[in-house]
C-alpha cells in the first residue's frame, strides 16, 4: 500500500488536473431525456497469476531439461523440450518476459530509484544462472525460446575458421556491457530492441526485424545457433557460471576411450579433445607466461575504462532526451529548424530549453560515471580470456567445454560406449 | 611424483572451490540488493493523456497490428456537439456521416443522435488503429474528451514498449498493474 501511495496521489492529481484544466470549449450538455453516460471501456490484462504460472513452467522445464541432459541422456527428449519451450515461451507467451531481456530489468532496478523490479523478472534472471552453476547451460538446451528456434532449424552444420569464431564470440561481451550500461542509465532496452526472433513469435513486427530474424535463421541452418554464439548477452553470464558447474553433461556415459569418434560431432566447436599425446612444456615456463598474462589484466582494465570514458558523450546519444537536446541546440546554433517529431512535441509542450539542457547534462554525467565500468568489464574479460589461453590443461578424455557447451546432446550418439543399465535405472 | 601430482590436484580443487564461491556471490548479492526494490505485481505500459501530443507514432510503432493503443472517449467531458472536431474533417460544408467528411480514416467513430442538439460519439475499438487524428481534432477544436490509452487486452506488455521508445513527448511510462489506465475524467453523473 505504501508503495502504491505515490501512484494514488498521481492518479488523484491527474483527475484534479482533468477537472481544472479540461478545455471546456463547449459546455457539457444538460440532457432532458434520461440519458446515461456510457462506461469507459477499460479492459484488464491477463490475470496477474499467469506470471507465476510462467515461473512455474520455467522451473519445471529447467528440471526436466536437466534430467534429460545429464541423467537420461536423450537428444530426442531435449528436442521435444525445445519444441515445448518454443511453443509456450515463444509462440504462446510471445517472448516477454524472457531471461535474456531480464538482464536489463535487473540493471535498471539496481541503478535507478524510480523502478522497482517485478519479482518474476528477478527470478527469470536468477534461476537459469543458478541452474548453470549447478548443471551447466541446461537453460540453453531446452528452455530458452530463442535457443530452441535455432536448435530446431540447425540442419547442416559447417565449421567456421577458428579465428573468425574467436573474434565473433567477443561480440556478446560488448553487447552485454552496452545493454547493461544503457539500461542502467535508463536510456533504452537494447536487447529487446534488437531481439531478432520476438517478431517471428508474434508474427508481427517492423519488417526490418522480421528480415533480420529470418536471415539469422537461414544463416543458422549452416552456422548453428548464430544468435547464441555471437550475440546473446545472457549467454555470456551463462557461459561464466557454467564453467564452474558442479555437474555437467558428459559426452560419454562411462569412461572415455579416446576413440576420437565424437571429435567433430559438435556443431558449436565445444568439444575439448584429450591431449595426452602432446608433449607438455616445462611447468616453469608456463607458469612464467601465466604470471605475465595475469599482469596484463589490470592494464587491459585501465585501457578499457579509459576508452569508454572517452566514448561516454557518444554513447549518451542513445538517450532520447540527449538527442533532443542536441537537436534543439543545433537549431539554435545553425538556424536550421528542428523538425523531428520530438522537437515539435518539445516546442508544443512548452518546456524551457534551460530545463532540457540541464537534463541533458545530468544524463551525460551519468554516462561519464557509468561507462568506464563497462570498459573495465570488457578489459578484464579480455585479460582473463588471454590468461585462459595460456593455461594448458592436461586432459585424458574428450569432454565438453563447459562454457561453450549448450548441453544440446548432439554428441551423444557419436560415442560408441553404451551403458545399457543407465537408461533402465 | 605422486605427491607432486596430489599437491597439484589439491591446489586445483582449492582454486575451483574458491572460484565457485566467488561466482555464486552475485547470485546472492543481487537479490539481497534488490530485496527492497522488488514487487510481486508487475508493470504495464500506459499513456499519460496529458503529455500525449497525438503524433501518430502509436499507430505505426506498436508491435501489434492494429496497435494496442487506441482512442477512448471520456464521455463526461464531451460537449456532444453536432459539429465535432474529432469526428468531422475540418472545413466540411455540411455536417454529415458521409465517409469523405469523417476525420477518422477507418471510420471507427459512430455518431448517434441522443436528443436535440446532442450527438454521442462512440469509438469502435475493433476498427480503431490508433492514428490519434481524432484525438488531435478533439483537442484542437473540442473539449479534449478523446484521448489515447493502451488497451491491455491487446497489449502483450513488451519488456520495452516500442511505442514508448519512440514517443516524442515521453508520454508512455510503466505504471503498476493495479493502475493500468490513466483516465482523463472520473466525474460520475
Ligand atoms: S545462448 Fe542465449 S539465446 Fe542461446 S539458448 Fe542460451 S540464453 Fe538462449
Ligand atoms: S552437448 Fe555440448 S559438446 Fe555435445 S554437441 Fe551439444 S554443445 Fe557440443
Ligand atoms: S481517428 Fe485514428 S485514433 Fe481516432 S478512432 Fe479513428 S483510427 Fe482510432
Ligand atoms: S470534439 Fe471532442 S468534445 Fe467535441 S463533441 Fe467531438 S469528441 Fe466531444
Ligand atoms: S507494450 Fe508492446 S504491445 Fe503494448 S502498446 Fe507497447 S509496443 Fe504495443
Amino acid at each position: 500500500m505504501k508503495k502504491a501511495l505515490p501512484y494514488i496521489i498521481l492518479v488523484l492529481l491527474l483527475c484534479w488536473h482533468a477537472v481544472m484544466f479540461a478545455q471546456d470549449r463547449f459546455p457539457r450538455p444538460e440532457f432532458e431525456t434520461d440519458y446515461v453516460y456510457p462506461e469507459h471501456q477499460m479492459p484488464t490484462q491477463r490475470a496477474p497469476f499467469w506470471q507465476y504460472i510462467d515461473l512455474a513452467v520455467l522451473i519445471g522445464a529447467l528440471i526436466v531439461t536437466t534430467w534429460l541432459a545429464l541423467k537420461k541422456r536423450s537428444r530426442q527428449g531435449l528436442l521435444w523440450m525445445s519444441v515445448f519451450s518454443l511453443a509456450y515461451f515463444g509462440f504462446y507467451r510471445q517472448g516477454c518476459i524472457c531471461s535474456v531481456g531480464s538482464v536489463q530489468n535487473v540493471s535498471l532496478a539496481l541503478f535507478n530509484d524510480g523502478y522497482t523490479i517485478p519479482l518474476t523478472a528477478l527470478l527469470f534472471f536468477i534461476i537459469p544462472l543458478v541452474f548453470a552453476l549447478l548443471f551447466g547451460r541446461v537453460f540453453c538446451a531446452g528452455v530458452c525460446p530463442l535457443g530452441a528456434i535455432q536448435e530446431l532449424t540447425g540442419f547442416a552444420p559447417v565449421k567456421l575458421p577458428k579465428t573468425v569464431d574467436v573474434v565473433l564470440a567477443s561480440v556478446p561481451f560488448v553487447y552485454l556491457a552496452l545493454a547493461v550500461l544503457f539500461s542502467a542509465t535508463n536510456s533504452t532496452f537494447l536487447i529487446c530492441r534488437y531481439d531478432p526472433f520476438v517478431g517471428i513469435f508474434r508474427l508481427d513486427a517492423p519488417y526490418t526485424m522480421i528480415i533480420f530474424g529470418v536471415l539469422l535463421l537461414l544463416a543458422g541452418i549452416f552456422v548453428n545457433r548464430p544468435y547464441c554464439r555471437y550475440l546473446c548477452p545472457y549467454g555470456v553470464l551463462l557461459n561464466i557460471f557454467s564453467r564452474f558447474a558442479g555437474k555437467h553433461l558428459t559426452i560419454t556415459p562411462a569412461e572415455c576411450t579416446n576413440c576420437r569418434l565424437c571429435e567433430a560431432s559438435c556443431p558449436y566447436d565445444a568439444i575439448l579433445p584429450s591431449n595426452t599425446e602432446q608433449v607438455s612444456e616445462a611447468p616453469e615456463r608456463s607458469r612464467k607466461r601465466f604470471i605475465l598474462y595475469f599482469l596484463f589484466i589490470p592494464l587491459f582494465a585501465i585501457a578499457g575504462g579509459y576508452l569508454f570514458k572517452n566514448l561516454a558523450p557518444a554513447l549518451s546519444g542513445v538517450n532520447s532526451t540527449v538527442r533532443l537536446a542536441r537537436e534543439i541546440r543545433f537549431e539554435k546554433e545553425s538556424g536550421i529548424e528542428a523538425v523531428t517529431k520530438s522537437a515539435l512535441a518539445f516546442k508544443e509542450a512548452g518546456q524551457t530549453e534551460a530545463d532540457l539542457f540541464a537534463q541533458e547534462e545530468f544524463i551525460i554525467n551519468r554516462f561519464r560515471k557509468a561507462s568506464p565500468w563497462a570498459g573495465i568489464f570488457l578489459g578484464i574479460a579480455l585479460g582473463i580470456g588471454m590468461v585462459s589461453l595460456s593455461i594448458r590443461r592436461r586432459r585424458t578424455e574428450y569432454k565438453p567445454d563447459q562454457g561453450k557447451c549448450y548441453s544440446c546432446g548432439k554428441c551423444f550418439k557419436y560415442c560408441p560406449i553404451k551403458v545399457k543399465s543407465s537408461n533402465e535405472v | 611424483m605422486a605427491e607432486e601430482k596430489n599437491k597439484y590436484q589439491s591446489r586445483r580443487d582449492f582454486v575451483s572451490k574458491a572460484g565457485k564461491l566467488i561466482i555464486a556471490a552475485p547470485l546472492i548479492i543481487i537479490p539481497v540488493a534488490l530485496a527492497k526494490k522488488t514487487e510481486t505485481t508487475g508493470y504495464v505500459w500506459q499513456i499519460d493523456p496529458f503529455k500525449c501530443t497525438t503524433c501518430g507514432n502509436c499507430k505505426t510503432n506498436c508491435v501489434m497490428t492494429p496497435s494496442a493503443s487506441k482512442c477512448v472517449h471520456a464521455y463526461q467531458m464531451c460537449g456532444y456537439c453536432d459539429l465535432c472536431g474529432g469526428y468531422q474533417r475540418q472545413g466540411v460544408k455540411n455536417i454529415s456521416t458521409a465517409a469523405e467528411n469523417q476525420l477518422c480514416p477507418v471510420g471507427a467513430i459512430d455518431r448517434e443522435f441522443v436528443e436535440e442538439p446532442y450527438f454521442q460519439y462512440t469509438i469502435n475499438e475493433d476498427l480503431c488503429d490508433g492514428c490519434a487524428k481524432c484525438v488531435k481534432g478533439c483537442g484542437d477544436f473540442g473539449n479534449g474528451s478523446l484521448y489515447m490509452q493502451i488497451k491491455h487486452d491487446i497489449c502483450v506488455n513488451c519488456n520495452d514498449c516500442s511505442i514508448a521508445r519512440t514517443c516524442p513527448s515521453n508520454a508512455i511510462s510503466r505504471v503498476p498493474e493495479g493502475f493500468s489506465y490513466i483516465e482523463k475524467d472520473k466525474r460520475k453523473k
